[in-house]
């Protein structure tokens, strides 16, 4: 198990490597001199300043030596300095990124649970009308987009009903404490992590449905039918346990999606996470705060499919024995 | 290929879908003999509530703009880039995809790797760093949204290959002297063609998904309406002026929802599974 | 003789619309006595293991009993309540399946499975019932019982998990055994091991068993009686005596004449060879499986271990062994679907195991195979004339002349020219072989390479290729490697025999002196393991 660890983390530190280069090359490839955006970022852009970016940052070396003073940057958590937010990118992602984790294990939890029940509801009743009304309402979710999806709850939910706050972390000057300020996070939370998690519970939902039909046909169904083992003890033992494999493949998959998802949401809900600051560098075309911010999400998603990985393992004897 | 209509038209699903479909494509099509003017110009106050005046009747937005003509405008786009995108990604797909499956080994092992490098990526945010740092047009949105949805391709491809090299069919077609590039034109890719093209039918859905929220966050091209962008400049003005990113998004939707149908209208009439069975 | 445990009478089970036929099962009656074995036998598509599934409330979902009953304990099982019927599952009437390899389910251990069963019916203490679990698997003799109650089932042979299955169906000492082709997925010594398994369960429990099959070489082993179908309708029923020894319905005549017979083979005395066509020399095949980049260790099997032989001019030289023997694998070398790791393959005296490129698409010509699989071996998206014309036309000839040459090979394998114009759903099994024959033939090779051609195939069916074969070989002066699990295909065809185990090739010689007076140990066991061989033994003399 930890050899397997141990494989799995050295595979993602090459993959991390590579999204570096690749970062590095992008901000080559950003239109004009690095220094001279920079510059522009940093609202200076005389030519003596510029040398003096030039220098500072290595511009005027081989390009290979700058991708080894970068990558060595980075490797010491160096992600570059925002010159429009006046802090170094790593501090203000630190900052942001809880409440980021906060809201996508939130919406990976409500959809992965939700979607499954569904799913495995929805194939428990195949052909019935609560089957079409499961995948149908599936079929919506799956072709909403999210931010409109947002945009809408708030609408409903904080707008017009005004049930939930449709805006922030928490009550702005509240000043809640201890569990009171949980309680108020909760409610801030419910609408964006909800909205989040609409597409994603679609997802699991209709490969949940899929793979229980699937195994269901197998052979070994047939056996336990054949023991004399009731309906409901089939469906939990032998087809569930079967048939979520592929379900929890799929979820280390759309974990990156979901990082990507979180943009889009926290713009809408204000929510003060990496998202917003993705956007906020958008606007502000912040391009260290940008490949930032892109960083630390692909190793958030390279967590989240070691997380499934390992859990993969649990579920099937045939890759953990093997 | 009539048999084929008949089994696609036998899901009620892709018949809606066909139809939702064939309405935005006359839409885009009709766009500008309908709405001569450019959707960007102001027509009216701005704000005017929809329904209110027979002229615009989605009202207008925040700088008087036709909803309206927006909204035709705007499937232009959403089709255009569904479309390129996906035929783009399609290419760089398919053949990374037929290389690894054919001829296995080494250069399997170098491009699954490399497919996977892609695949791990978050897409989106991907998608968001490409459009900003390449300025945000068109190409640059195509070329972005195809970068991020090759992988799929490639692996589908992959694994079907791989599948049908090990079929006794492809190794005679070895025997009897065929060489590599006809046998895998030939004999192996026609044979993954229908998952290619289910894919490919939901692959335009998402591209269509994705179009939008880059425009969402401003990232759209800014010469073309786009349905994404209309939500994202209504944003701010959600409580005034509801319409203004209601109508978008159930173009979106509907546009989304369609695709998606006819994709598992596809499935079904490609892959009738169902008819062997039974001893 | 005494009551029947189960009576089916007049039993209908319909198809769903758009079936080849209205019924799976026809107005068919049988009665199983207790203590009995009871085979039913069939070719595919007879609808042999529907009633039995039937019995059992296990029938497909689209297919359904339409008239008739099945009478169990006074009851007819038909009639049934869903809560009844899983009382009778498992407790009264057990059932075991064809494939061990998915019958078991992958992620569950070995004792919970058969725990289950005991669970299911509310019987025993989760301790008393793994105690048992692990006494059955003493029963039914998996070696080191303990250790395979703890395993996962992807950790067991597949004859040890049809004997997990086994154990399962023993578990609560029921009447009825339903055993729906249990061994066919099995290798020879295997089916031999656990048709000898269940004979002695059934003895020693006193159970009825109902054993489908449509082997008639397990029918001689196994059975007391015998029922046969054809088409959904059961054609006759006798003792296996009777059955076996004086068919009385003309469809069951055929069938019986169409099992390859053991003594039948070539001409005692070796012939006179011609010159060899093909010298094999010194082969070698090793796969390593596993082995990351990193860490793990990999697995090294070799398949092809020093293999020797020649092939003269018009002779059959069949290579038998069970799966995993590689006996595939040496086919394979030979045409250079596989490349082997050394040896010489010398075709008319040009090594073609060093070839490549030009040179080895050239040389192929000379040598063509014959697949297993008669669905897989053709390109459902070509149609029939074009299969057949690929092969010359990728060597030149012109299109007219290679679709002519076509229309010749098609009338020479006994099919309507039309076919050309067809796709390969539209032929049966063994029509499909037939073209797949054609194909190879195409190119007019000299050697042909024939891989489980027959394996897949009804007897019937199988029967009249094997004939098209020995025909064609004789008028075209082929020489034919004849690849086979199946002893008595060998039997019937080849001149000479090589026995494969574990990549070598224990064995070779003259057809008659392999099967009168084998040398090898193994190769005895392999032959006396061939079902029916000891009545049909007796009944020759």
């Amino acid at each position: 198990m930890l050899r397997f660890i141990l494989m799995r983390l050295g595979k993602a530190a090459v993959i991390l490597i590579a999204i570096m280069t690749l970062n590095f090359f992008l901000i080559h490839a950003a239109p004009g001199d690095p220094a001279a955006v920079m510059a522009g970022e940093a609202g200076a852009a005389d030519a003596k300043f510029i040398a003096q970016l030039r220098e500072q940052f290595g511009l005027d070396k081989p390009l290979l030596t700058q991708l080894g003073i970068y990558l060595k940057g980075v490797l010491q958590f160096d992600l570059g300095f925002s010159y429009r937010q006046q802090m170094p990118v790593a501090q203000l992602i630190l900052d942001r990124l809880p409440a980021t984790l906060l809201l996508t294990m939130t919406a990976f939890v409500i959809s992965l649970v939700l979607g499954t029940f569904a799913g495995v509801l929805a194939s428990a009743r195949v052909g019935k009308w609560s089957d079409t009304a499961i995948s149908s309402l599936a079929l919506l979710f799956y072709a909403t987009p999210l931010y409109w999806a947002a945009l809408m709850a708030v609408l409903v939910f904080s707008v017009y009903f005004n049930w939930l706050p449709g805006f922030g972390y928490e009550t702005v000057g509240a000043n809640h404490t201890g569990l009171a300020r949980l309680l108020d996070i909760g409610r801030h939370l419910i609408l964006p992590a909800t909205t989040l998690g609409l597409f994603f519970m679609a997802v699991y939902m209709r490969m949940t449905r899929a793979s229980m039909l699937e195994v269901s046909q197998l052979d070994f169904v047939k056996t336990a039918r054949a023991k004399g083992l009731k309906r409901s003890i089939i469906q939990r033992r032998h087809i569930f346990r079967n048939a979520m494999l592929p379900v929890v493949t799929l979820a280390g998959l759309q974990a990156g999606q979901l990082v990507g998802g979180a943009v889009l949401t926290e713009t809408v809900f204000a929510w003060p996470g990496i998202g917003r600051l993705m956007f906020e560098a958008l606007a502000q075309r912040d391009y260290n705060l940008l490949l930032g911010v892109f960083f630390v999400s692909a190793a958030m998603v390279l967590l989240f499919n070691l997380i499934t990985d390992i859990l993969y393992r649990f579920v099937d004897p045939r890759i953990r024995v093997a | 290929m009539a048999d084929f209509w008949k089994r696609f038209c036998r899901n009620r699903g892709a018949v809606i879908g066909i139809t939702i479909l064939a309405v935005v494509v006359l839409v885009a099509v009709l766009a500008p003999l309908v709405f001569p003017q450019s959707p960007w110009r102001m027509v009216q106050r701005p704000f005017l509530p929809p329904f209110s005046m027979e002229q615009y009747p989605l009202g207008t937005d925040a700088l008087g703009r036709n909803v309206m003509s927006g909204l035709a405008y705007g499937a232009q786009v959403s089709l255009l880039v569904g479309l390129v995108s996906t035929v783009a990604a399609l290419l760089i797909g398919i053949p990374i995809g037929a290389l690894a499956g054919y001829f296995g080994g080494w250069i399997d092992d170098a491009l699954m790797r490399f497919t996977e490098f892609f695949q791990t990526v978050p897409s989106f945010a991907l998608a968001i760093v490409l459009v900003a740092i390449f300025e945000p047009s068109i190409q640059s949105i195509i070329a972005a949204i195809a970068i991020v949805s090759w992988p799929p391709v490639a692996r589908l491809v992959r694994g079907e290959v791989l599948s049908l090299r090990s079929r006794e069919y492809i190794e005679a077609a070895i025997l009897s002297g065929q060489t590599s590039a006809a046998i895998i034109l030939r004999q192996v890719l026609p044979n993954t063609l229908s998952p290619i093209i289910v894919l490919a039918s939901l692959m335009v859905a998402t591209a269509i998904l994705l179009e939008s929220s880059l425009s969402f966050l401003g990232l759209g091209d800014p010469n073309m309406m786009s349905w994404g962008y209309m939500i994202g400049a209504a944003r701010t003005v959600i409580r005034q002026a509801w319409w203004l990113s209601f109508f978008p998004g159930v173009a979106i939707l509907l546009t989304v929802l369609a695709l998606n149908l006819i994709g598992e209208g596809l499935n079904d009439a490609l892959n009738p599974r169902l008819a062997r069975r039974g001893k | 003789m005494r009551e029947p445990v189960l009576r089916i009478k007049n039993l209908k089970i319909a198809l769903p619309a758009g079936a080849d036929r209205d019924f799976a099962v026809d107005e068919v009656s049988y009665d199983l006595y207790p203590g009995e074995i009871l085979c039913i036998v069939g070719e595919s598509g007879s609808g042999k293991s529907m009633s039995a599934n039937a019995a059992m409330g296990l029938l497909p979902d689209l297919v359904r009993p339409v008239a008739g009953e099945i009478l169990f304990d006074g009851k007819d099982i038909l009639k049934l309540t869903e809560d009844e019927m899983m009382d009778l599952r498992g407790r009264r009437i057990a059932m075991i399946f064809q494939e061990p390899m998915s019958a078991l389910n992958p992620l569950m251990r070995v004792e919970d499975q058969i725990a289950e069963v005991f669970e299911a019916h509310d019987l025993l203490t989760p301790r008393d019932r793994r105690r048992r679990a692990i006494e059955l698997l003493t029963e039914v003799g998996i070696p080191d019982p303990e250790k395979a109650a703890r395993a996962y089932p992807f950790q067991l042979s597949g004859g040890q998990r049809q004997r997990v299955m086994i154990a399962m169906a023993l578990a609560l000492e029921p009447k009825i055994l339903i055993a729906d082709e249990p061994t066919t997925a099995l290798d020879v010594t295997t089916q031999a091991q656990i048709l000898e398994l269940i004979r002695d369960l059934q003895e020693r429990h006193g159970m009825a068993v109902m054993f489908i099959t449509h082997d008639f070489g397990v029918v001689a082993e196994i059975a007391d009686r015998v029922a046969v179908m054809q088409y959904g309708k059961i054609v006759e029923t006798g003792t296996a005596d009777e059955v076996l020894d004086h068919p009385q319905h003309p469809y069951t005549q055929k069938l019986i004449a169409a099992i390859p017979k053991l003594a039948a083979g070539a001409a005692p005395e070796e012939p006179a060879r011609k010159a060899p066509i093909l010298e094999v020399e010194g082969l070698n095949k090793t796969y390593v499986t596993g082995g990351g980049l990193l860490f793990s260790k990999p697995r090294v099997v070799h398949a092809v271990n020093d293999v020797s032989l020649s092939l003269a001019e018009g002779e059959t030289l069949g290579i038998v062994g069970e799966s995993g023997s590689g006996k595939s694998s040496v086919g394979r070398c030979l045409v250079r679907l596989m490349d082997p790791d050394s040896g010489t393959v010398k075709l008319a005296g040009q090594d073609m195991a060093h070839l490549s490129g030009e040179a080895l698409r050239e040389a192929r010509k000379s040598i063509q195979m014959i697949f297993q699989d008669p669905y897989a071996s053709l390109n459902p998206r070509a149609k029939v004339g074009r299969i057949i014309a690929e092969g010359p036309m990728a060597h030149g000839v012109p299109r007219a002349e290679a679709y002519s040459r076509a229309v010749k090979l098609l009338d020479l394998v006994d099919l309507d020219a039309l076919a050309i114009d067809r796709y390969p759903h539209e032929f049966s099994g063994g029509q499909r072989q037939r073209i797949g024959i054609a194909r190879a033939l195409a190119l007019e090779p000299r050697v042909i390479i024939a891989d489980e051609a027959v394996s897949a195939l009804d007897v019937s069916i199988q029967a009249q290729v094997l004939d098209l074969l020995a025909e064609l070989k004789d008028r075209l002066n082929l020489a034919l490697i004849f690849i086979t699990h199946d002893l008595r295909v060998a039997a019937q065809i080849c001149d000479r025999i090589a026995v494969m185990q574990k990549g070598r090739i224990v064995e070779m010689g003259p057809a008659r002196a392999i099967f009168d007076n084998p040398q090898n140990a193994y190769t005895r066991t392999l032959i006396e393991a061939i079902p029916g061989r000891e009545k049909e033994l007796a009944a020759a003399g």
